[in-house]
């Protein structure tokens, strides 16, 4: 799996953002940006070119399944690997989600065994 | 829900009554009394809620409530960020350590990293909880407004019926609100 790519992740939780870092860290990326919304992501996102995207779907004033759609609807990347990890855990999210063409979905709490192996799948 | 307050309602009442005096026919007569009873109960709806002290649950009651579930979300934020500092540290400390040694330590911090997962759900949780808490005192003011709540006219203080230990338990204190360790120790100090 090539570690060496740009990744954003967003969150509107502090912890939750270093988490995710540290996480990533031990799986081996090390080329990390952080948002705290989707405006911001969706900002940071037209100015680089990211490798993967995870994201939070509930955040203000944009979330991420917005964020998404935007990544999606866009000319910049629009392909990049999205990855959302959130609380919301119906099963109408899940499949909004899926049509706003999400790559994969982790529910919260979730552990590195769970977020190592949804990353591999979008990856491979 | 339409915008007529208990004033304005009282006030049609009153005009109808005016107009439809017991002097007149049986059937004006019948309606004068329907609406005076009317009238009374409304006067008396309007005496229970101000009897109720409703105004304290969107004025005090409510607003406390979600003021201490923001600080609960606070304190564990600040609680996570705080372990998470010592476990990064933990990992710095291993690594120039043997290989196996290492793996163990990062894979159980790594362990305490997933576990302050915690306090983002708990915070959403909380966030949920003080939204309902917020909509309910929406919802509570318009019905007091409606009902003609008469703020200006203060009920009394409701008598405590804590005993004097119980009033003196009031929990962990907002930030800004109670006192120091320094200025107990100052406090103390002065007694020696």
């Amino acid at each position: 799996m090539n570690t060496d790519m740009k990744v954003l992740i967003v969150d509107d939780y502090s912890t939750m953002l270093r988490i995710i870092r540290n996480l990533l860290n031990q799986i081996g990326f090390k080329d990390i940006d952080e948002a705290t919304d989707g405006t911001q992501a969706l900002e940071m996102f037209g100015q680089k070119n990211y490798g993967m995207v995870i994201s939070d779907w509930n955040m203000e004033p944009m979330s991420g399944y917005d964020f998404l759609k935007h990544v999606r609807a866009g000319a910049h990347n629009k392909d990049v690997p999205f990855i959302m990890i959130t609380a919301e855990s119906k099963t109408e999210n899940v499949i909004k989600a899926k049509q706003a063409g999400v790559s994969n979905y982790i529910v919260k709490p979730f552990n590195a065994e769970t977020l190592k192996g949804k990353i591999e799948s979008v990856l491979n | 829900m339409s915008n007529y307050s208990r004033d304005q309602v009282m006030k049609v009442i009153h005009s109808v009554m005016d107009k439809a005096t017991p002097q007149q026919s049986q059937a004006l007569q019948n309606i004068y009394t329907e609406l005076s009873t009317l009238a009374q109960t409304i006067d008396a709806m309007h005496a229970d809620i101000l009897a109720t002290r409703s105004h304290d649950v969107s004025g005090k009651h409510i607003p406390t409530a979600t003021d201490e579930l923001d600080a609960v979300i606070g304190a564990t934020e600040t609680a996570s960020a705080s372990i998470m500092d010592s476990c990064e540290a933990i990992q710095s400390f291993v690594d120039a350590a043997d290989e196996n040694l290492k793996n163990n330590v990062v894979g159980e911090t790594m362990k305490i990293f997933e576990a302050c997962s915690f306090q983002d759900i708990t915070g959403q949780r909380i966030s949920k909880v003080v939204n309902t808490l917020r909509d309910i005192e929406g919802t509570v003011d318009k019905l007091l407004n409606l009902f003609g709540s008469d703020e200006s006219a203060p009920l009394p203080e409701m008598e405590d019926m804590r005993s004097e230990d119980e009033k003196l338990l009031n929990g962990p204190q907002m930030d800004g609100q109670g006192v120091s360790q320094d200025d107990i120790d100052k406090f103390l100090a002065e007694f020696d």
